[in-house]
């Protein structure tokens, strides 16, 4: 099914703090003008597909969100895998088109954790409390400090990757945190659970994104102005609490990356332009080693010397990521590839024909994958 | 909340979990085994996480590890660490097979570390409860 499905059109709200709004009325802007961007009518709509907001958890939040929009859809519901949820919701999307089971799905996610609630995030850590074992940012500081021990990985290289997002996110006007960082800042960032410093840390956004999903052929009939073809699609699941996890040093992004470039039919090699999910600077360089643009190993050379800033051989982050832009888990990757394969982007990368996207959830639990192409 | 006043997280003990805290009391760290397929883990389970039989018994590690990896708290997310800033929070894995999170105490400056380094296990005494911890061999 390579490229007979399409991402027709992208919306999204600021991002920052967004007082006073609920996620439902985030969704519901998101969704407006993506239907916008599509050209498309909402009574047209018969899928919707939402990720649960990360700040509250809500039984049946799908439904409410449908009541909301005023949309009945053949079918949708709320997917949970943490982070990696967008891309796996635009995956089941786009398969539930291809066996006629709905025609144009919406694919959306609405967060406020900076002035709402985090209610979410505090997973109950069981009996690994006595040891003071708490929060999201040390489980990635343990997968660091096993990469920097296995690999001779430095907090050097940690750091040329919040330095690229930042410069990126600088040149976006819709970013969060428009601050470019050097590396003397960053090795000046306070130090939150060693060896990751603040500046390894994403951002805590309110906003939502939203992406309209159809056939390509429909989107031919409906005029869509710049469909981006979806060429492949995968995912994989480590699953194993980080305790437990046979090696803390590849995931199955390796697998998920397998099965979107085979359905896809490229290699890495032939990628000119990367959004990988950086909620910690470690994950991008696993991904980038997971996904074999360089070898186990190798990741914390790769992103040396500029080579993932614009300018340099593979773009990464190019509106800022979560790192820069927002801290929303994963839907402004998506958007962001879609406006590199449009030619619209702030840092438009020339001559990319793809754009690889990837979204991971929980610690490294969840892994999804997506392939953009150019619009036909 | 102050770090005087927070309550600090003990384990909830359960059916399921007595025999783990109980053999720590008694000076020793057990893990289950699996009666089927003969593979070792922690944490507790109702069922052998390899192979799903129910039919598993408790056994005795013998207090060899290695330090898989480590982290250094600088920041509290419980207001109950706040007074032991900063502290570590290690993957240990026993010589028997299984892992858990633990602390590793005696090290000096925990920076100094290295990764697959030889580990004793260190029962120590939190807020009156028998606690596994490591430290270097």
């Amino acid at each position: 099914m390579r490229g007979r499905v399409v991402i027709a059109g992208i919306g999204q709200t600021q991002f920052g703090a967004l007082p006073d709004r609920t996620t439902i009325s985030l969704n519901a802007e998101a969704v407006r003008k993506a239907l916008a961007d599509a050209g498309v009518e909402k009574s047209a709509v018969d899928a919707l597909f939402v990720k649960f907001p990360t700040s509250r958890f809500e039984a049946m939040y799908g439904q409410t969100l449908a009541g909301a929009l005023g949309i009945q859809p053949r079918i949708g519901g709320v997917w949970d895998q943490g982070g990696a949820t967008n891309i796996s919701m635009i995956s089941f999307a786009a398969m539930a088109i291809e066996n006629g089971q709905c025609e144009i799905a919406v694919v959306t996610l609405a967060d406020n954790p900076k002035t709402g609630t985090r209610q979410a995030y505090e997973k109950a850590w069981g009996e690994d409390e006595v040891f003071g074992w708490f929060g999201v940012p040390p489980g990635y500081a343990m997968i660091a400090r096993r990469h920097m021990g296995e690999f001779g990985t430095t907090s050097d290289q940690l750091g040329a990757i919040a330095v690229a997002c930042r410069r990126h996110g600088a040149a976006n006007p819709g970013a969060q945190l428009r601050k470019k960082l050097t590396l003397d800042e960053y090795r000046q960032s306070r130090i939150i659970a060693s060896p990751l410093r603040r500046d390894d840390c994403c951002l805590v956004s309110d906003g939502a994104a939203a992406v309209v999903v159809m056939s390509a052929e429909r989107a031919r009939r409906l005029g869509v102005k710049a469909p981006v073809p979806i060429l492949g699609f995968g995912q994989g699941q480590t699953s194993w609490e980080v305790a437990q996890r046979p090696s803390l040093t590849s995931t199955m992004a390796a697998a998920s990356a397998k099965t979107a470039f085979a359905m896809a039919g490229i290699t890495p090699r032939q990628v000119g332009v990367a959004q990988l999910y950086d909620c910690f600077t470690i994950a991008v360089l696993m991904t980038l080693e997971d996904y074999g643009f360089c070898t186990k190993g190798e990741g914390g050379r790769f992103v040396e010397g500029g080579r993932i800033e614009f300018g340099g051989e593979l773009p990464v982050n190019t509106a800022g990521g979560l790192l820069s832009e927002t801290g929303m888990p994963g839907m402004q990757l998506i958007t962001e590839g879609v406006r590199q394969m449009r030619g619209t982007a702030s840092l438009q990368v020339p001559r990319a024909e793809f754009c690889v996207v990837s979204n991971q959830g929980g610690i490294m639990h969840t892994h999804s994958t997506l392939i953009l192409g150019q619009p036909a | 909340m102050s770090a005087e006043t927070a309550e600090f997280p003990l384990p909830r003990r359960d059916a399921l979990n007595t025999p783990y805290w109980q053999s720590l009391e008694e000076g020793h760290l057990s893990f289950q085994r699996c009666g089927e397929c003969g593979k070792a883990w922690l944490p507790p389970r109702r069922e052998c996480p390899h192979c799903l039989s129910p039919e598993w018994r408790w056994e005795r590690a013998g207090g060899q590890a290695r330090l898989v990896s480590w982290v250094v708290y600088h920041i509290a997310y419980h207001a109950a660490f706040k007074d032991r800033l900063p502290y570590t929070v290690a993957v240990v894995e026993l010589a028997e097979g299984p892992r858990l999170i633990s602390n590793i105490v005696g090290a000096g400056d925990p920076e100094v570390l290295r990764i697959d380094q030889d580990l004793r296990l260190a029962i120590e005494h939190e807020h009156g409860v028998a606690v596994p911890r490591f430290r270097p061999a």
